[in-house]
């Protein structure tokens, strides 16, 4: 459904390619939710995507679905240029090693009852590499900004929130991936620990070459780290362009919402008036047409009846919009609501 | 003795009104001096219940070994009263035989029987419980539904059925205690693996291509092992009475080997006159089963992840 995104790279053969990738989860009773509807996305190497959204909007289950812990209902994912729908299972192991996943909370993504060492060498067991592990885990750690002899005997209760995540990287590093998924990785750290987890990743990425594909709904993290952002809504990409491009042009009204409701760091500064309002509509009954329509402040008949697909406005520059524009060109919305993080938490 | 002489101490204490039963219970208590003071009270009890366990697992294993009169054969009068002669300081029973005997050797049914079907139950509810709430969908339904007829059953009724038909030995009373202990650790299972499944160390390992087994005993079975240790305490004591209530109506153990339940089951027709031999039994089996509440009750608290991480 959407434009052939891969032919227009200029690179060669990307590190991750997917295609019309469709996610959808049962409900009891039947009914099902559209969690990805056609997603088309491809990451070379060495860059970093950002991914973000409402929460909700499917970013997760994108993430899921390219790992493979939840197989996609349909479409194609490629590491490499190898298919990882329908592949076996052997093989699929062996793949693993090459694409982790680094989450939310820090606490909870390590096995409470282990020591640092043993969860960092967890993969090395569990993808059967050569004995010993202990050099290769404590390099990793000194790696990761970690003291390997003060943290290793350590369980994780006893870290804090930013060494636990340093672990978390440490675990995922371990095993030299290529693709490195970080699902809302530094949204549950204080902002000075996660400034410090931000540069550790965008260190790690320049010295091992790391590909990232990073998933927030923080705006102003994804401007720090990403060199192209995808913008999600409801299952669906609706805009995807280098950083600079998304942050100072943004043609998708959503896009121009979700940066509208950035608050500033200045208490001089009034609010702005919300562009964004309503409700995101269920993803269980989709409404037809554009997605974002119900919510749109450009939104006209043609909206409800034909769906817009994801096109190239400028080179690298891609929006699913009938009306696609830079400004204001429509009345703005004003209710009663003030200060909603319509960014979601 | 010491136990004994320790008896209301404990018993005081372990009665706490602030205290909810049951396992994933918590104290509420606000006040820190309230929970220091119940702290240091909970520790001497805990002392003085391993105390009492040490004692009586020393001597039931050792009972061969001990200068003990034959339990199966009269030593002197019927009923005679405890303290009067120096080798028989807990009298002799309704047919003259040693009463000190006689308890300790059932001190070995009793715990070996506690202690060993409770390990298979554990064994078996555990690993039952675990796939339930690990692999969910059908499996999670035919176990669960199995469970629940075994828990729908009234016990007795069950233990009953089982011991009319099979020969009635201690293989047969350890094995039907078994199942009887089982649902207990399948739920208790079932419950953590389903809060753990969805931790997102699972997944990380999952994403690192951990197999099913692996995840189960490497990432799941040790964060579930201390709980279902520590519930098992509490398990061991209802299995010991019901041992006891089964060798009362005479589906225990058969006779000569004594139990505890047994021994007061004999003793019952001289409550009149002669209540030592319900009593003594009685008051060992009393501390046996208290003992292994407050140890169960204690390691429950002290494993309980989640609430030592807030204090």
């Amino acid at each position: 459904m959407s434009a052939d995104v891969a032919s227009l790279e200029p690179e060669a053969r990307p590190l991750l390619e997917v295609e019309h990738l469709v996610v959808e989860h049962h409900l009891p009773g039947g009914a099902r939710v559209h969690a990805v509807s056609d997603v088309s996305l491809t990451l070379q190497r060495g860059e970093t995507l950002g991914l973000v959204g409402e929460s909700g909007c499917g970013k997760s289950s994108i993430a899921r679905s390219i790992l493979m812990l939840r197989p996609p209902n349909s479409g194609s994912v490629r590491l490499n240029g190898e298919e990882l729908v329908g592949i076996g299972p052997a093989r699929l192991r062996e793949l693993r090693s090459q694409m982790l996943i680094i989450f939310q909370d820090p606490i909870s993504s390590l096995n409470p009852r282990r020591t640092v060492r043993s969860i960092v060498a967890e993969g090395l067991v569990i993808q059967g590499r050569p004995l010993p592990h202990k050099e290769l885990v404590d390099q990793t750690l000194r790696d990761v900004g970690l003291d390997p002899d003060a943290v290793g005997g350590r369980r994780p209760h006893e870290l804090s929130g930013g060494q636990c995540q340093r672990v978390a990287i440490a675990r995922a590093l371990v095993l030299q991936p290529a693709l490195l998924v970080c699902d809302e990785a530094v949204s549950a750290l204080d902002v000075s620990v996660r400034a410090q987890i931000l540069n550790l990743l965008e260190d790690l990425r320049e010295r091992l070459g790391l590909t990232l594909l990073f998933i927030s709904h923080d705006l102003a993290v994804v401007n720090a780290v990403s060199d192209r952002v995808a913008i999600m809504y409801l299952g669906k990409i609706c805009e995807l362009a280098p950083v600079d491009a998304i942050y100072g042009d943004p043609q998708h009204p959503y896009t121009h919402g979700l940066l509208e409701a950035i608050p500033q760091p200045d208490p001089d500064i009034p609010l702005a008036p919300l562009e964004l309002v309503g409700e995101t509509a269920s993803p269980i009954d989709p409404p037809s047409g554009c997605r974002f329509r119900t919510r749109c402040p450009r939104a006209e008949a043609l909206c409800a009846a034909d769906e817009p697909l994801l096109r190239p406005l400028t080179d690298g520059h891609y929006v699913a919009c009938h009306f696609p524009g830079p400004t204001h060109s429509f009345s703005m919305i004003q209710t009663g609501t003030t200060g909603d993080d319509s960014t979601g938490a | 003795m010491t136990a004994i002489e320790g008896l209301p101490v404990t018993v005081a204490a372990g009665i706490d009104p602030t205290m909810p039963p049951g396992p994933g219970g918590r104290s509420t208590a606000s006040g820190v001096a309230t929970t220091r003071r119940r702290g240091r009270a909970s520790r001497v009890m805990a002392i003085l219940a391993i105390m009492w366990l040490g004692l009586v697992l020393v001597l039931a294993i050792g009972a061969d070994l001990l200068p003990l009169a034959p339990y199966d054969a009269p030593v002197g009068g019927p009923r005679e009263t405890p303290g009067l002669r120096l080798h028989e300081p807990l009298g002799t029973d309704a047919i003259g035989r040693s009463q000190l005997s006689r308890a300790i050797y059932g001190a070995r049914v009793s715990l070996s029987v506690g202690i060993l079907s409770v390990l298979l139950g554990l064994a078996a509810g555990g690993t039952l419980g675990m796939i339930a709430g690990y692999f969910g969908g059908k499996l999670d339904a035919v176990i669960g539904t199995l469970n629940d007829s075994v828990l729908a059953f009234p016990p007795l009724v069950l233990l009953l059925a089982i011991t009319a038909i099979f020969r009635q030995s201690l293989p047969t009373l350890i094995g039907s205690l078994a199942v009887l202990s089982t649902p207990s650790f399948v739920r208790l299972a079932r419950a953590g693996a389903l809060s753990y499944k969805e931790r997102e160390f699972v997944i990380a390992a999952r994403s690192m291509g951990a197999s099913h087994a692996r995840i189960l005993t490497r990432e799941l079975l040790p964060n579930l092992m201390f709980s279902l240790l520590s519930y098992s305490f509490l398990i061991v004591a209802v299995i010991i009475v019901a041992e006891g209530s089964l060798s009362f109506l005479g589906l225990g153990i058969p006779p000569p080997t004594p139990s505890w339940g047994g021994m007061v089951a004999t003793g019952r027709d001289y409550l009149a006159t002669d209540p030592q031999l319900v009593f003594t039994p009685a008051v060992i089996f009393l501390l046996t089963v208290l003992s292994f509440n407050v140890l169960g009750d204690r390691a429950r608290r002290r494993f309980d992840t989640r609430a030592s991480a807030l204090s």
